[in-house]
């Protein structure tokens, strides 16, 4: 089972890797042949002044909040809530950390037989973190009514973590895809889609539990 | 849909109120023919605008390698940084901005990243942070959380790394490390209690410098674990992952 995780770990980085390569984007910076070609009409024999990054605000990291639905395998659905924090290596490329939290909760079997519970109230609660490597598979603007035009982004993305749930901590790999809205330069909204896969031996057997998540989001660039 | 529409509106409407002083900003002038403007910082965003040889524009922020620029009629765009580099300062040198490369790789100070691997079977995480002292030597602080299937762990460890060619793309480091791991047996099993145990490491690994602060990192380590009972416990640990430099 841990192989097998291991192994579609290693699927989903592989094919984000060919995401980029076919693009033809890799993580190298491109440089277009038509700006390098035309030579300055002005040439001053002076030096160069290079402009520290304190001159200029950058503006690489994305701070976000986000609400939404988790579904843990057999244990229901219920709000999920939590954290993430972006750093955009290029316009395609960004790593992500997260961390979220969510209840489990009572499984049919639970329900059914009325009093039985196979987890104390402690135990129910659910807390993820993961470091994930997120691609903008689809850049572009989105239109609202006919004056305003918005920056947007479809993204995909993978990455590895640790959940806690039911006294113990289960490696987890997590897929997915996003939708980023910019409302300004520096405020986006986020929806996002989620899959936390990990393996649990919780009701007896041990079998990959794929926990989706969708969720709302609004975040800030800084 | 009307909703959606007022509300992204009215607030942007007081996020955009937040007005900054004039000279506030960097200015550069356009020695080129023409510089493109984009609507938005990626290649594929549509040029709107043209600023003209010798107009000066106002650089309000980056992102990436795109520059967000302002002109004298208030048009704001964004700018590819090749074509920022083409321009001057208002006092006629040549503009150049601070970029990370290859050089800073070699030079670089300090170093965190996360990697993921195995660990004798196990699944492994690591986070870690370095303070190169030397070019070729570097102290490494790292936490990491092992997920086994009868026990989880915490391992603290700090390790000097030797890195002896620190000038190479692909560069192979080496590896020595001492620290702790505390052993958390899974509830299923009830006669095992928590220790904590010493851990000691060497390992080999290469760092691959890819772009900006960027790169990626790949390693294995012996582990020894020094345990109570008479044999000690020797581990393999192979990890990947990516990591930033400053």
């Amino acid at each position: 089972m841990e192989s097998r995780l291991r192994i579609f770990l290693l699927k989903s980085i592989s094919v984000l890797t060919l995401l980029g390569l076919f693009s033809g984007c890799s993580l190298m910076p491109v440089d277009d042949a038509p700006y390098e070609d035309s030579e300055p009409v002005i040439k001053p024999q002076l030096e160069r002044r290079t402009i520290t990054e304190a001159d200029i605000d950058s503006e690489d990291f994305e701070a976000s909040a986000f609400v939404g639905v988790m579904s843990i395998e057999d244990f229901g659905s219920n709000v999920v809530y939590g954290a993430r924090l972006a750093y955009h290596i290029t316009e395609d490329f960004f790593t992500e950390a997260s961390i979220g939290r969510t209840e489990a909760d009572e499984t049919s079997f639970e329900t059914l037989s009325g009093g039985a519970q196979i987890l104390s109230d402690s135990q129910r609660e659910l807390t993820y973190y993961n470091i994930s490597l997120g691609y903008n598979i689809l850049p572009g603007e989105a239109f609202i009514g006919k004056g305003h035009a918005y920056n947007s982004a479809l993204y995909v993305i993978a990455g590895v973590g640790n959940t806690e749930f039911a006294d113990d901590s289960h490696f987890t790999v997590n897929v997915g895809a996003g939708y980023r809205f910019l409302m300004t330069d520096w405020i986006a909204l986020h929806v996002d889609f989620r899959d936390h896969i990990f393996d649990s031996d919780l009701l007896g057997k041990d079998k990959t539990t794929h926990n989706l998540e969708a969720t709302g989001g609004i975040s800030f660039f800084f | 849909m009307w909703l959606l529409t007022a509300a992204i509106i009215l607030l942007q409407c007081f996020i955009t109120t937040e007005a900054l002083a004039d000279d506030e900003y960097y200015k550069v002038v356009v020695a080129e023919p023409y510089m493109e403007m984009h609507t938005g910082p990626g290649r594929g965003y549509p040029v709107f605008h043209v600023v003209d040889r010798g107009d000066e524009v106002e650089v309000i922020k980056r992102r990436t390698d795109w520059f967000m620029v302002r002109t004298k009629r208030g048009k704001e765009g964004w700018v590819r940084r090749a074509e920022m580099e083409l321009t001057l300062t208002p006092e006629g040198e040549k503009t150049m901005f601070a970029e990370a490369g290859f050089g800073d790789f070699s030079r670089r100070r300090w170093e965190g990243g996360v990697l993921a691997g195995d660990f004798d079977g196990a699944d492994i995480m690591t986070v870690y942070a370095a303070y190169a002292m030397t070019q070729n030597f570097s102290a490494e602080l790292s936490v990491s959380q092992v997920f086994g299937d009868f026990s989880d762990a915490i391992i603290g460890r700090v390790t000097l790394v030797a890195q002896p060619f620190p000038e190479w793309r692909l560069s192979p480091f080496f590896s020595l490390g001492g620290g702790l791991i505390y052993t958390d047996p899974n509830v299923t099993l009830v006669d095992e209690s928590d220790r904590t145990d010493q851990i000691a490491s060497a390992g080999v690994g290469v760092r691959l410098y890819l772009t900006r602060r960027f790169m990626v990192r790949a390693e294995y380590k012996n582990n020894v674990i020094f345990q109570d009972k008479n044999d000690n416990q020797e581990i393999d640990e192979w990890k990947a992952g990516f990591a930033f430099f400053f």
